[in-house]
């Protein structure tokens, strides 16, 4: 009896005391409202501002980038920032690529993103459209390249700064290209003479192809560039799907699965990865990033190298970048500009990331990543600079992840040969325009 | 004294008070975790919030509200239908199959046989095995050339489909990896019903001289209807929300064939940051859901048996 | 008769074998990868055995992050989560299945409702409210959710309503109070079902990943999932260290697993089902 009561005695304080928490800083928060936006994660900050003396400065910067190798590259890196700039803390954390952009939009959202953070092109639009980002002033970014900056610029603003930085090329198999009696590609190569050499080699076996190149979104804005086309108009205000040159660019990329065959459909490619038929030595020829290359040098028993992309009328190649943008709730915004630039843009920060073979710095002055040239394979690594002279943008807007979905579907449709290429662009077209507000 | 007070426990308004303390926490709970997130999910629902500007900022609401919208272009577009009968497809194949293999499971590890707490940490584990690791694995199953499952059927004399990547075989592929992970979880679950059994049902039935399946068809099967309901139920409600293997294994493709409603809910708010559509789209589910379960709820007296 | 047992013994082990095998693929593949170099990894036909077996994946793991306090936190975690599921869900059950309050099926069709709310839209709210009590970057944010568990009290409702209610009535003419009732007679009535949801409820806290992630940003507070989530990288994910770390990560789990089926033995003895 005695043991019951105590026992919902004790329920009862729990319970009211946990309502009492729940009431009590909410009632301060609508009380001064402007104050309460982001509790947590001032405090600490806050606190030791409030110290007279010279303490360091402590901001959070969140990031994707390192993880799956690199967090303790990055951890260099910030000691040797923290090493030159005594007054300021860097504090990391690092998260996994998949959910990254789920938990940070979450902590926006609440009020309570760390003072900055990493984000990728297609989320940084969305961001910087919304009016999240701070303007990043007051900081020299000149060294950095041109193309890649400008990715991060909005109504001439720079809202982010290229952080790292990976182009695509072309990688073949020489040993597949000896068989088949075709020369080796050159950085001159067209789309056309790429055809041929696939061709050859499709012939070499049943299971033996000459290309792999994904029929997806991300692949297509590019193509369509290297015939000429786009997927928005000059000033981003009107969808230019299914214009005759992004047709012709589809028809191409498809009939490779379909027509010709140099490239294999989702049955003959039997789930495996297109990196593994590439090292299995069943792939002639491949368009991917230079992030490859270490994975190539490690599993491939056959001698390779790398090209500029083939273009058709005209060259285009790809870039990723992902940038860093400050938090406009920072209470140290200086400092943060201080450290993003320094991480962005620095030759020490450069060497560090060249020399644990993480990606590429956005650097304009390529001597800097001399000692890059240097590790074969590929033998033919200058490709990747040469290519730098070639960037196509993707086309950034606000709902990009939405375009990039609907047009990605259409293609994927297309490519099984359930619609016609003319089909899927009409397709993509309509519904871009009906979901997606422009301008 | 003693006896006054069973006899209170039977009356409604003292039973409030002896109730109460037991349903405190969990009330507590309710309103914090649950009734709360879900009435500003629902006042969100009728904005256009992108799922990015600061939420309960002031006058956040008169900004974006927007009315029953987004309801309406829910509903009347093609995609909402299209994954509500994905969905619906695969709550009519995985239920029964489920059932079926966890109720074979429960069977299985109820008996007194050697080995048999082997076989009960095994089943289990492919409740354990994380998604990424079992995807990778099943999709190199279900590859349709080089695949395991394929060159199974083909001593069979049977082409396999392309799982996978063929629109019409994409999502009975899925569920056939979802019973593989779910039925240790459900079957644990009957063969703790199983196991709870009031042991003299068996005795009589001893005496009578019947057969292992006979008891398992007259007795087992009979009493062990609450487990099964509840299997029912909670399946069907996972089925509803139906995510994580989706997205790791299909993306929602071949062509939208495996879209479901969370995969749409997750992709419009997190994806296309439109986090009020995203809100009416989960409320539309929960409505759906409720329905569902309600029916079930109320059909339970045909079928299940309460031992009171 | 013993032919027929012969028989039947035969079939039962070919079907629990069979099934035996189809579960434990994918958990093979995992232990085979792990100690794979990163090179071997995808290679297709599937390589069984790693040609050259190594623990580098492994040594990654206890290397890359400062694994006992992750562990220690994770276990912690999942402890009090379990525990508090348990007591809290055991008490609620209770109440809806062997006392009578006005309006009980409503509020059980309330609590059961909850559980069909798709947890993506009210994880932004959640944040918001987490936030205002200043629970951010505490456990009590992982672990207060505990208290309420519509899935463990719906189960434990089912479980409870099959209780007999002439043993409850026993009890209470014997002069037990109502609490005595409930952890003296009902609760060990229920040893099952317990056992059965502190094993899910448990591996539910231990592999839950998003939400600790969105409220614990302290690296002193990580769990285990979050550590191994930061091997999932843009453009490649290091597989082999993945594996080891899930399969490392599994181990409480399946302990917990042994130790609570002890509690089906024990069952199966009182309930006395033979063969």
């Amino acid at each position: 009896m005695k043991k019951s009561k105590l026992f919902s005695l004790i329920t009862l304080v729990l319970a009211m005391l946990m309502v009492f928490v729940a009431c009590a800083p909410a009632a301060n928060n609508e009380a001064d409202p402007t104050e309460g936006k982001s509790d947590a994660q001032v405090q600490t900050p806050a606190d030791k501002e409030d110290e007279p003396a010279a303490e360091p400065v402590t901001i959070t910067y969140c990031n994707f980038n390192s993880s799956g190798g690199n967090e303790e590259t990055l951890a260099k890196m910030v000691a040797a920032f923290e090493a030159a700039h005594p007054n300021i803390k860097v504090e990391v954390e690092t998260i996994g690529y998949d959910d990254y952009f789920t938990q940070m939009q979450t902590r926006v959202a609440g009020g309570t993103a760390p003072d900055c953070y990493e984000l990728n092109i297609e989320n940084f639009a969305a961001y910087a459209n919304k009016g999240l980002l701070a303007e990043i002033s007051g900081v020299d970014v000149s060294a950095l390249n041109e193309t890649a900056l400008n990715a991060f610029n909005v109504g001439g603003k720079q809202y982010g700064l290229p952080e790292s930085f990976s182009n695509v090329i072309l990688i073949y198999n020489k040993d597949l290209f000896d068989q088949a009696g075709v020369a080796y590609p050159t950085d001159d190569w067209t789309q056309a003479d790429l055809q041929v050499a696939a061709e050859k080699i499709r012939a070499l076996g049943d299971d033996i192809f000459g290309i792999w190149q994904p029929i997806t979104y991300n692949e297509f804005f590019k193509v369509v560039a290297q015939y000429g086309g786009a997927l928005l108009n000059e000033d981003k205000t009107q969808f230019t799907i299914n214009s005759p040159e992004n047709l012709a660019a589809a028809q191409a990329l498809v009939d490779r699965v379909l027509v010709s065959n140099v490239q294999p459909n989702a049955v003959q490619q039997g789930g495996m990865g297109d990196w593994d038929m590439f090292m299995s030595g069943r792939l002639g020829m491949i368009p991917t990033g230079i992030w490859a290359f270490q994975t190539f040098t490690d599993n491939c028993d056959f001698e390779w190298d790398i090209v500029v992309e083939p273009g058709s009328t005209q060259k285009a190649t790809h870039f990723f970048s992902n940038c860093v943008v400050m938090n406009p709730e920072t209470k140290h915004p200086e400092e943060v500009a201080t450290w993003l630039a320094w991480l962005a843009s620095s030759t020490d920060s450069a060497d560090i990331r060249l020399a644990a073979g993480w990606d590429l710095p956005a650097l304009k002055d390529l001597n800097a990543l001399s000692a890059y040239l240097d590790i074969t394979p590929p033998a033919n690594r200058e490709a990747v600079f040469k290519s730098l002279d070639y960037l196509v943008m993707p086309p950034v807007i606000e709902d990009y992840a939405l375009m990039s979905d609907i047009i990605g579907q259409k293609l994927a449709a297309a490519a099984e040969g359930t619609i016609t290429v003319q089909e899927a662009l009409d397709q993509a077209q309509a519904e871009c325009e009906a979901q997606i507000k422009l301008g | 004294m003693k006896k006054s007070k069973t006899e209170k426990l039977r009356k409604q308004g003292s039973g409030l008070l002896v109730a109460s303390p037991f349903l405190l926490p969990s009330l507590i709970g309710l309103m914090i975790f649950s009734l709360m997130p879900l009435i500003i999910s629902g006042l969100i629902s009728l904005t256009d919030w992108n799922g990015l500007d600061q939420l309960m900022q002031p006058g956040f609401f008169k900004e974006h509200f927007i009315g029953f919208e987004n309801y309406k272009t829910i509903l009347t577009t093609p995609e909402f239908w299209k994954t509500l009968g994905n969905t619906a497809e695969y709550i009519v194949l995985y239920i029964p199959f489920m059932l079926a293999a966890s109720l074979l499971v429960a069977y299985l590890l109820s008996r007194p046989r050697k080995a048999i707490g082997v076989f009960r940490v095994v089943y289990y584990i492919p409740v354990l095995t994380s998604w990424v690791a079992a995807s990778l694995i099943w999709k190199s199953v279900l590859a349709p050339q080089y695949g395991a499952l394929n060159g199974i059927l083909e001593i069979f004399g049977i082409e396999g489909p392309g799982w996978l990547l063929d629109e019409k075989w994409a999502m009975p592929a899925i569920v056939l990896v979802s019973v593989w992970k779910d039925m240790g979880f459900f079957g644990l679950i009957l063969l703790s019903g199983i196991v709870g059994i009031n042991k003299t049902y068996y005795e009589a039935a001893d005496i009578d001289g019947a057969n292992g399946w006979t008891k398992f068809i007259k007795i087992t099967l009979p009493l062990l209807t609450p487990s099964i309901f509840y299997v029912v139920i909670v399946a069907m409600i996972n089925s509803f929300q139906l995510f994580p293997q989706i997205m790791i294994m299909t993306g929602g493709g071949p062509n939208g064939a495996t879209q479901v409603m969370v995969e749409r809910i997750y992709q419009y708010g997190f994806r296309y940051f439109r986090m009020g559509y995203a809100a009416a789209f989960s409320w539309i589910l929960f409505a759906i859901i409720m329905v569902f379960t309600a029916i079930q709820m109320n059909g339970q007296e045909r079928w299940v048996h309460y031992d009171d | 008769m013993t032919t027929k047992r012969k028989i039947g013994t035969v079939i039962f082990y070919v079907i629990a074998i069979t099934l035996a095998v189809i579960a434990l693929i994918p958990f093979l593949w995992m232990i085979s990868t792990s100690f794979k170099s990163r090179g071997a990894l995808m290679s297709i036909p599937i390589q069984w055995i790693p040609e050259e077996p190594t623990w580098n994946a492994y040594i990654k793991v206890f290397s890359k992050f400062p694994f006992a306090k992750t562990i220690g936190n994770s276990l912690f975690i999942s402890v009090s989560y379990t525990v508090i599921t348990l007591l809290s869900s055991a008490m609620a059950a209770f109440a809806f299945a062997k006392l009578r309050f006005p309006g009980s099926q409503l509020v059980l069709g309330g609590y059961l409702a909850t559980m069909m709310i798709p947890t993506q839209v009210t994880m932004i709210p959640l944040f918001v409210i987490m936030n205002r009590m200043g629970l951010t970057d505490t456990y009590a944010s992982v672990i207060l959710p505990s208290i309420f568990r519509p899935f463990a009290i719906f189960m434990l409702v089912q479980q409870m309503r099959t209780i007999p209610n002439d043993f409850l009535d026993a009890a209470k003419i014997d002069g037990a109070g109502v609490f005595q009732v409930f952890f003296k007679v009902a609760l060990p009535l229920c040893i099952p079902s317990l056992a059965t949801l502190s094993i899910t409820t448990f591996m539910e806290s231990w592999n839950d990943y998003l939400w600790p992630l969105l409220m614990l940003s302290d690296k002193n507070k990580m769990t285990l999932p979050i550590a191994l989530s930061t091997l999932n990288g843009q453009y490649a994910t290091e597989y082999n260290v993945l594996m080891a770390g899930s399969l490392i990560s599994m181990i409480p789990i399946i302990v917990i697993y042994i130790i609570a089926q002890k509690q089906f033995k024990d069952g199966m003895m009182a309930g006395g089902i033979k063969g």
